[in-house]
């Protein structure tokens, strides 16, 4: 192996936290009974979670694209007293427990809440409904979103922008035709990581959403109540997450951020009138 | 300092912390199966005890460190079935106390019961609700009635079967609106007011104190959960596990757990 310019502790290292990683996952693979495979993860409680799994996961990505690309908009292109103390806010989902997470949400929209209680008056119950399922996966999910289109909103600069606005477009139109374009990428692997995430998300929604069948047990619900009776089963869909997993992870890998480069042709501006 | 190496220091500070992190843990299970070089009742032990066992084995460790000095009591609380997948998987415990036989039994299959299992406790059910009971819930029938949100245990973990037996008993089909995976869980979503009602232990309603009140259930009475205790082979103590397995079924351990709302065996 060519180590580079690198120390070979490094390297070393390195190899260590890669091993780390990646020999759970082999384990798990090992577990994995495959004569039973195909029956496990098709049955009829496995596919309820696994579609409810697909739906909130969409449903949740579309939520955090819908706030998140105006959130990461805010944050990069705009300058306001305690900006960072914001930025740090809308992050806090990243370090916060997920158990956490969903106690917060109860606290917020559960019957007896901030909110709850009007929202109750309200007629609205979202306490063990797929919508209390939604937001708790759109609530770990958002600061992904945030973070990789904040970061490529700032590295692609306000170069074009500039020029756009003294070309004469307006605001709306400098945003649709500049600066989501260029950094389109960015979103795309934002939206990916945020789904990923939301497909994972685990402590939340049991803390606030509760737990039933084809309403509110996701997958990682179901591998958490099969390992009681089935290890087997809980072992084949903890693969099948795995492998959501690292196909959505090589999408947004592929999907590279633009980062520092800007494109060869900025169409937008030639099209401004 | 450039930062890299600070962070590859950092690095390798975590991985030698890990390291004797994970060492350590071993020691308090070395020395094989059985293994007790002095036979007597002193030494740490590691005592696996289902969830609901949390307070009364509290309570019971003190008792028995003050009782044998020189001993020390380690607890590790979780559900009875992830206590097994533990256990079964090398976890170093020295007792298993489980919430039901079905769980005791995958750990007797498996070779490592150090003795025979002994019932020292049973739990049954009872209704649990909102200190100000919103939907007014008298009976298990109540909690049926439509609009009515209630909690109960999946079918695959024990409380969840007490639960559906009590069910066909009642002859009472109850339409719950989530079945958590554990009864703690359950107990939760009653005492923030998210549900209306929870079936749960009769222990989990006398330890959550004027968080909840109980509502007894008549047919509950007939479904009883038994808990037995087991040394295992896999604990370096052997006598000290056995002593703290005689202590927990005797005359002392019986007086917490019937303190604790445990019915006696």
């Amino acid at each position: 192996m060519n180590a580079g310019s690198l120390p070979r502790w490094v390297v070393a290292l390195a190899a260590v936290g890669g091993l780390f990683v990646v020999l759970p996952v082999v384990a798990l693979a090992l577990r994995v009974d495959w004569a039973r495979f195909v029956p496990l993860v098709t049955s009829d409680s496995a596919q309820a979670a696994l579609l409810l799994s697909l739906r909130t996961s969409l449903t949740a990505t579309a939520l955090c694209v819908l706030v998140g690309v105006p959130m990461a908009l805010v944050l990069a292109r705009t300058a306001f007293r305690g900006q960072r103390l914001v930025r740090s806010l809308v992050l806090l989902p990243l370090v916060l427990p997920p158990v956490v997470g969903g106690i917060a949400l109860l606290y917020t929209f559960g019957r007896r809440g901030l909110l709850g209680s009007s929202l109750s008056a309200a007629g609205i119950d979202i306490a063990f409904s797929t919508a209390a399922v939604v937001m708790s996966q759109a609530f770990v999910a958002l600061p992904f979103l945030v973070l990789s289109l904040e970061g490529a909103l700032r590295s692609v600069g306000t170069r074009y922008e500039a020029v756009g606005s003294t070309l004469g477009a307006g605001r709306w139109t400098v945003l649709r035709r500049i600066t989501l374009p260029l950094v389109l990428p960015a979103l795309v692997s934002g939206a990916v990581l945020s789904f990923a995430r939301a497909l994972g998300e685990f402590g939340a929604t049991l803390t606030f959403a509760g737990s039933l069948e084809g309403t509110t047990r996701t997958l990682p619900l179901e591998v958490y109540l099969q390992r009681e009776t089935d290890p087997d089963a809980a072992v084949a869909l903890s693969l099948i997450l795995v492998v959501v997993a690292v196909a959505v992870v090589g999408v947004a890998h592929r999907v590279r951020p633009l980062g520092s480069t800007a494109p060869s042709s900025p169409r937008p501006v030639r099209e401004v009138r | 300092m450039p930062s890299s190496h600070r962070c590859a220091l950092a690095l390798a500070a975590v991985v030698l912390l890990t390291t004797a992190c994970a060492t350590g843990g071993q020691d308090a299970g070395s020395g094989g199966p059985g293994a007790d070089p002095t036979g007597a009742v002193d030494g740490r032990i590691t005592v696996f005890a289902a969830a609901s066992l949390k307070d009364a084995f509290t309570e019971l460790a003190g008792e028995f460190e003050q009782a044998h000095p020189g001993t020390r009591v380690a607890l590790n609380f979780a559900g009875s079935s992830d206590l097994v997948t533990q256990i079964t998987e090398g976890a170093p415990a020295d007792v298993f106390a489980s919430a039901d036989a079905k769980n005791m039994a995958k750990v007797e299959d498996a070779g490592l019961l150090a003795g025979d299992a002994v019932d020292f406790a049973t739990n049954t059910l009872q209704l649990a609700v909102p200190p100000d009971n919103p939907a007014g819930i008298a009976s298990l029938a109540d909690a049926a009635d439509p609009g009515v949100k209630t909690v109960v245990c999946a079918a695959q973990v024990p409380c969840g079967a007490a639960a559906a037996a009590v069910e066909r008993a009642a002859g009472v089909d109850l339409a719950p609106v989530s079945e958590e995976s554990s009864v703690t869980d359950v107990l939760g979503k009653v005492t923030s007011g998210e549900a209306d009602a929870g079936l749960v232990y009769v222990t989990d309603v006398r330890a959550a104190g004027d968080a909840v009140r109980g509502i007894g259930i008549p047919e509950a009475v007939g479904v009883v959960n038994t808990y037995p205790i087991a040394a295992l082979t896999d604990g370096a103590e052997a006598a000290t596990a056995q002593a703290f397995v005689d202590f927990v079924a005797g005359s002392g351990g019986q007086a917490v757990l019937g303190a604790a709302g445990f019915g006696a065996p």
